[in-house]
């Protein structure tokens, strides 16, 4: 059974985190994102949750990194400027292995920029922000229906891979109002806790993730951003220990990708293909119904990050793919490294969606 | 050096609410400071509504910093000048998010450090460029998005962070308190500050009409209220040594709180006299602190 509603992007994505389970959110007023912690503000408190206005966005992640250790799904939200003061508590949530879920409403940059208008220019950022290397998981919702599976699905990938996963919304989506489907539940994958005896906190399994070893359960869990070995114990001048830890940071998520990727396909015959992810995906979708009889495909991404990399050659028959972006080609950059046609980047910044009209313009000319 | 009142450094048709303290008081600000000053503005409602073009305020040399780092960049503006010999005075104009909140770090470590520059916060008691979120400055009880009041809440559970005295144990020359309700005081203040060698602190009460709810022409009634209800102490601290109260024939807090949307739900649909208690028990203890009674009440 569903119930439709008509929501706001951001009150959907709240929604979503409490159907998720979450109880604790600990965030900072920053516009577009606002609404979703006013809401948790709202709704928390009456579930028996916590909600937690912190002094700015580096102690929002960390309140939630300190909560997700106490074994509780934890979240914030932000957007562009509070996403890059994060950006060092995302590296050690990474290389702690803390699940948690980060949401990003973009807006235009760099700096201040547009703190009212839409952009996707924090794509690389949350992929790369952080120094050193790890990988993470990126969800990007089109509608307000992904805005609340989406972030249901962060959850359940923060838990299962022990990473940050990233819901990397923009101003369009996140204040877009549209009718959406709740349903009475959804599905939870619960992060898997260490139990068995003689196991360490840091071993990991065949999936390469380690069992979560919960803070007052008897492990003397011992958690550090230092180079660790498998008890967790600090070991950071010994160049295998690095080594071993850091690849399995990247590959526990990189191994992983057919298993976490998400697209859509659409008329994989065709020879001009749309590559889209978030809001522009609508225009994308605009240009099918308009124009239905040039055949044109569209590949829709759901997880940007990690890349699949193997989704373009669904289309065996591609001769093109044309990219629009709500930044100056930053995902784009990334197909070109997997793909032999040319990628034709269509870059729109100031905050309005790119037209279906222009989009149909650009393929007719590559027809 | 006598204050020039006539002199208007922050001009007129900007975008602020009609009725907002932060314009007021910020006009006040450069009366006091003259056109030898340049002055840093955090992110907030006063850098959003003063400056886009043709409605630019602005008529000294002015420089948005990011939200969390007004009194850093102050600090680099007031060293490269002492280094030059050059001689103007620096002030950061800020908002209550962004100096008691995010940008206190920043704020601590000028401090610390001793730079020549004076901070003014006006003070409106939440993040209203953001829409109206609580802050370490938003009283007690007091409703707002993030602090919602309701079945399970009064409002904001925590009290007022004491910037002032946090301040003023950083050693600063002089930490003041005033408020846009009373203009000489504000003036006079900034003038002492600036003029006054070592980081100085000027704390300003700036009623906000629309965070606050109340109508745009009571923001000056609703300033003085807030003074001689107890609720905004008035002083001035010379090395940490208060100098200076504004006396006050007190009045219950209830005529200020009342007056407020953000305080509504302690008149109704019930009123809360153990809630009103608390807050009156916060003026009692500043009133006792400060010596803020003219008289003692009967």
């Amino acid at each position: 059974m569903t119930m439709r509603r008509f929501l706001q992007g951001n009150i959907a994505c709240a929604e979503g985190a409490i159907a998720a389970g979450c109880r604790f959110f600990a965030g900072y007023p920053i516009t577009p994102s606002t609404e979703v912690a006013e809401h948790m503000a709202e709704r928390l408190p009456k579930m028996g949750g916590t909600f937690i206005q912190m002094e700015d966005e580096i102690a929002s992640i960390a309140a939630v990194i300190g909560a997700s250790w106490t074994g509780k799904r934890a979240m914030t939200a932000t957007s562009g400027p509070g996403l890059s003061l994060m950006m060092e508590n995302i590296g050690y949530a990474a290389m702690t292995e803390t699940p948690c879920v980060i949401v990003d409403i973009q807006r235009g940059g760099p700096s201040t920029g547009q703190p009212t208008m839409a952009s996707q220019g924090d794509m690389l950022q949350a992929r790369f922000g952080s120094h050193g290397d790890y990988s993470i998981i990126a969800l990007s919702p089109s509608g307000v229906q992904e805005m609340y599976e989406m972030t249901v699905h962060a959850f359940n990938m923060a838990d299962r891979y022990r990473i940050p996963v990233f819901l990397m919304a923009d101003e369009i989506v996140g204040h877009m109002r549209e009718p959406m489907e709740v349903p009475d539940s959804v599905l939870i994958i619960q992060r898997r806790l260490l139990e068995e005896e003689g196991r360490k906190p840091f071993e990991p399994r065949e999936d390469l993730v380690p069992d979560f070893p919960l803070f007052g359960h008897g492990h003397f869990v011992h958690v550090t951003g230092l180079t660790h070995d498998e008890r967790g114990y600090p070991s950071t001048s010994n160049p295998e220990v690095h080594e071993r830890l850091v690849k399995r940071l990247v590959q526990k998520v990189e191994g992983a990708r057919r298993e976490i990727a998400m697209f859509d396909v659409v008329n994989p015959d065709a020879e001009v293909v749309f590559v889209s992810y978030g809001a522009p995906s609508r225009s994308v979708q605009q240009v099918l119904h308009d124009f239905p009889g040039e055949g044109f495909g569209h590949l829709r991404l759901k997880t940007p990050w990690p890349f699949p990399e193997w989704a373009p050659g669904r289309f065996e028959n591609a001769k093109t793919f044309i990219f629009p972006e709500l930044n100056m080609g930053q995902m784009a950059r990334e197909l070109e490294r997997h793909v032999d046609q040319p990628v034709i980047s269509v870059p729109k910044l100031g905050g309005a969606l790119h037209s279906p009209e222009e989009l149909a313009k650009v393929a007719m000319e590559e027809r | 050096m006598a204050i020039d009142k006539t002199l208007e450094l922050f001009d007129c048709g900007h975008r602020a609410c009609a009725g907002c303290g932060h314009a007021l008081g910020t006009r006040l600000v450069l009366k006091a400071t003259g056109r030898d000053v340049i002055v840093v503005s955090p992110t907030g409602c006063l850098e959003v509504f003063s400056t886009p073009y043709p409605e630019t305020a602005w008529r000294v040399p002015w420089i948005h910093s990011l939200f969390e780092n007004a009194a850093a960049v102050a600090s680099g503006v007031e060293v490269a000048l002492k280094r030059q010999k050059r001689s103007e005075k620096v002030v950061v104009v800020g908002g209550d998010g962004a100096t008691f909140d995010i940008g206190v770090l920043c704020l601590s470590g000028a401090f610390e450090r001793g730079h020549d520059f004076t901070y003014i916060c006006m003070d409106n008691e939440a993040y209203m460029n953001t829409g109206i979120q609580r802050s370490g400055a938003t009283p007690y009880d007091a409703s707002t998005t993030t602090s919602p009041a309701g079945a399970r809440s009064f409002g904001n559970r925590r009290p007022k962070k004491d910037m002032p005295q946090i301040m003023a144990a950083h050693g600063a020359p002089y930490v003041a308190t005033t408020s846009v309700a009373y203009p000489m005081d504000l003036m006079q203040k900034v003038e002492r500050a600036i003029n006054t060698e070592g980081p100085c602190y000027v704390q300003v009460h700036s009623p906000c009409c629309t965070g606050w709810g109340f109508e745009g022409s009571q923001t000056i009634a609703i300033g003085k209220l807030a003074v001689e209800t107890g609720l905004w102490p008035v002083f001035e601290m010379n090395n940490g040594q208060v100098t200076k109260v504004k006396k006050i024939m007190r009045k219950p807090v209830e005529e200020y709180l009342k007056q407020q949307k953000r305080f509504r739900h302690l008149f109704k649909p019930i009123r809360q006299e153990a809630e009103i208690a608390k807050i009156q028990a916060i003026a009692d203890a500043n009133a006792s602190r400060y010596g803020l009674d003219l008289k003692p009440r009967k």
